[in-house]
């Protein structure tokens, strides 16, 4: 038990003292919150980048009833089509919106200008125009412009979950949003930190430490303290992870929030919203409810599974790669015994990505949850929705039984695989491994 | 010290030990040879706790071999290695704990020897900073850092230059003669011949031969002697019944003959006999080495 502490504590100081891990760790939480800030910059400051668009309507129906927007900017201008073109490389309009008399014959209507125009410009210009002839075709068939404007309508379903302790707001996005990086996370963790452990057993068999090693310990020891160091040291880092992107999210928010009147914009908005929905353009849309729906997203409850389900799901498959580590002698013989590892850590991911985030309680997605092998990835979308406990226990429990399994497995392996020098591994081999007695 | 009893150990396709037996007195140095592939590392792993045998079994001391005898062994693999990216004090630390030993305790030993072998700046440094050389009196050091009763050695003089095979001899020794149990195990037979008290020979998972190196050869030697003479009469008529000639040429002083002495005579009526003919330079016995030894045995059971 010394032994494995020993181990453990090598395994540990060895990779945290690196200066890639210390990179790591401040690097990450760095660009997370920066990519945080640009998100919020480009919320209150908009696109002030105003596109001039000169409009030549030879067919007058749309003549003044385009809308200036924050940055689009209408001029209209008349003249002959061919004169209107070459006016535009000279002047510094950007675009040039050419609507002909036959305006309603299909691709009649041309937008010509120096450079591609963006989608969105594209779609609002869009918009705009078939609102405009909507309009002017409801006049035509006798309708008052007054009813017009009573049936505009905005919907938005808001979505409460009843649970025993009462009404909650559920939003699906922030549910979404919350399990998709928790099942990330796991999905790249577990590659990242499994291929560490794999690496670490190449390196002692090819550096041939592994047989003065031996002789002081058990190869079991050995396998053992070396997932459970090599998991401290992923656990270390998404602690500091945590602790940092924490810290420097209040440090960036407040120096953000100070800078202008900005701060009073947000607060307005999240006190008054359907002002502030009025007055502002679909993306603010998104962030209140982002803001609004990440309040109501139970994060130490994910945080602790999320810790369960890395762990398990770490353990796991860090044996497997320890094992695969033992049978080759370098690390370009590892592609044929990688695949059937890693095919359940994608598999599960695109299937969970695609189905379970919109199925969270069908029969697949449940039995996804319970096989060892997947569950880490599938649980972690799932929580959000809310998962009953006799699902949770029963799914942790089976982890827990499937770690003891693999790790049974892996290290029969091990044990032979470490000594093994200088031959081709075949499956038959290592099936053979498996077998010895000891 | 330390008793090899009936090992077999099977591998798949393979016997790699049938039915070994050996005896290792305490304080000796025991030579275990055998060509590449006989079997030794297999033995050695099987000692060294590494793998366990099929059959048989291993007592240190008159006890059965168990995992309190860990620290009582030191092993020097035949292929070497240590962390590239590691400190070497921290990793001489590491193994010594490795193999039972407190901290501080394996800290003074580190310093101890670091200054005896003059490695004491090399504390801080990378095995990847170091020559091969000084990679293997490091690994050396790591082998007996925690005073083993038994050393196991497998091919220690592979990858040396001549200066430090004399120093590691020397410590050798010295640990010897400290009271330590030395295993030489080697396919270069030649090279631990002076060493050695006892040997054993392996060949093909089998142990063909084994006892004092002197007994042994004694129990090899042949009559067969190696006489010079000077002079260069190719005519001299040497037929005699007291020895024949195995080999005759000429060399620069003159010339060298090989010679069996027959049954009942023996080395003063072959001088009798020669004295008078030609002046004698140099007269040897040709004693057999353990190469040959080991060659003649494995041509003789073929």
């Amino acid at each position: 038990m010394n032994k494995i502490l020993l181990i453990i504590q090598r395994e540990y100081f060895s990779r945290v003292k690196k200066k890639s891990f210390l990179l790591m760790t401040f690097l990450v939480p760095t660009l997370f919150i920066a990519m945080y800030a640009v998100v919020i910059f480009i919320f209150i400051k908009g696109d002030d980048d105003i596109k001039n668009i000169r409009v030549l309507d030879e067919s007058g129906v749309f003549a003044n009833n385009l809308q200036n927007k924050k940055n689009l900017d209408f001029k209209y201008i008349s003249g002959s089509y061919n004169q209107a073109k070459e006016d535009l490389l000279k002047s510094d309009a950007d675009f040039l919106l050419y609507i002909p008399k036959s305006y309603e014959a299909k691709n009649s209507i041309e937008i010509i200008s120096e450079k591609k125009p963006g989608l969105t410009i594209l779609g609002d210009i869009e918009g705009q125009m078939a609102t405009v002839l909507q309009n002017k075709r409801l006049i035509e068939a006798g309708i008052d412009t007054a009813i017009i404007n009573k049936t505009k309508a905005k919907v938005s379903i808001s979505a409460k979950q009843l649970t025993a302790e009462g009404e909650k707001d559920a939003s699906v996005g922030a549910t979404f949003v919350v399990g998709f990086v928790a099942a990330f996370l796991i999905y790249i963790s577990l590659f990242i930190y499994g291929t560490q452990v794999m690496r670490g057993v190449i390196e002692e068999k090819t550096t041939r430490i592994i047989e003065v090693i031996v002789s002081s310990v058990k190869p079991f020891q050995l396998m053992l303290g070396k997932i459970l160091g090599i998991g401290m040291v992923g656990l270390t880092q998404f602690l500091l992870w945590i602790i940092l992107s924490v810290g420097l999210a209040t440090v960036a928010g407040t120096l953000i929030l100070k800078s202008d009147s900005s701060k009073e914009k947000i607060e307005q908005m999240k006190n008054n919203p359907d002002q502030a929905l009025q007055q502002s353009d679909g993306r603010a849309d998104a962030f209140l409810n982002f803001s609004k729906a990440a309040d109501t997203v139970d994060f130490p409850y994910i945080l602790t599974t999320f810790l369960f389900y890395f762990l398990g799901g770490y353990l796991i498959y860090s044996a497997l790669f320890a094992a695969v580590g033992s049978a080759v002698d370098n690390e370009t013989e590892t592609q044929q015994f990688m695949l059937p590892i890693t095919l359940p850590l994608i598999f599960t991911f695109i299937i969970g990505m695609n189905f379970i985030v919109n199925n969270p309680d069908s029969p697949l997605s449940f039995w996804l949850s319970m096989i060892p092998f997947t569950s880490p990835i599938a649980m972690m979308i799932r929580i959000p929705f809310g998962v009953p406990v006799w699902e949770l226990a029963l799914s942790m429990a089976l982890l827990v039984a499937g770690f003891i399994f693999t790790t049974w497995v892996a290290s029969r392996i091990y044990r032979v695989g470490i000594l093994m020098y200088g031959k081709k591994t075949s499956y038959k081999e290592i099936a053979k491994w498996f077998m010895y007695k000891e | 010290m330390l008793s090899i009893r009936n090992i077999v150990k099977q591998y798949a396709n393979h016997r790699a030990l049938d039915d070994v037996s050996i005896e290792i007195e305490k304080g000796s140095i025991f030579g275990l040879l055998g060509p590449n592939g006989a079997g030794k590392t297999s033995l050695i792993r099987i000692i060294n706790q590494i793998t366990a045998p099929d059959s048989g079994e291993i007592l240190i001391n008159g006890e059965k071999l168990n995992s309190s005898h860990i620290s009582q062994i030191g092993y020097l693999p035949e292929e070497r290695g240590l962390y590239k990216k590691m400190e070497i004090g921290e990793q001489m630390l590491y193994l010594a704990q490795l193999k039972g030993m407190s901290k501080s305790e394996a800290t003074k030993k580190i310093k101890y020897w670091f200054e005896k072998m003059s490695m004491e700046t090399w504390w801080k440094k990378k095995v990847e900073d170091l020559s091969k050389g000084m990679q293997q009196k490091v690994q050396f050091v790591a082998t007996i850092v925690h005073d083993p009763q038994l050393i196991i050695l497998d091919e220690p003089f592979s990858g040396f230059d001549p200066v430090n095979v004399e120093i590691i001899t020397k410590e050798i020794l010295d640990l010897n003669k400290n009271g330590a149990t030395i295993i030489f195990s080697t396919h270069r037979m030649e090279s631990v011949e002076k060493l050695c008290d006892n040997i054993a020979l392996i060949h093909k998972s089998h142990k063909i031969l084994d006892g004092r190196v002197k007994d042994i050869k004694n129990s090899y030697r042949n009559n067969t002697y190696r006489i010079e003479f000077s002079a260069h009469n190719s005519d001299l008529n040497l037929e005699t019944e007291i020895f024949e000639i195995l080999e005759q040429k000429e060399v620069e002083e003159g010339t060298q003959i090989t010679i069996k002495i027959n049954d009942s005579r023996n080395s003063n009526d072959v001088l009798a006999y020669l004295i008078p003919k030609v002046q004698i330079t140099q007269m040897n016995e040709v004693i057999p080495s353990i190469n040959d030894i080991f060659i003649q045995n494995v041509t003789t059971l073929n």
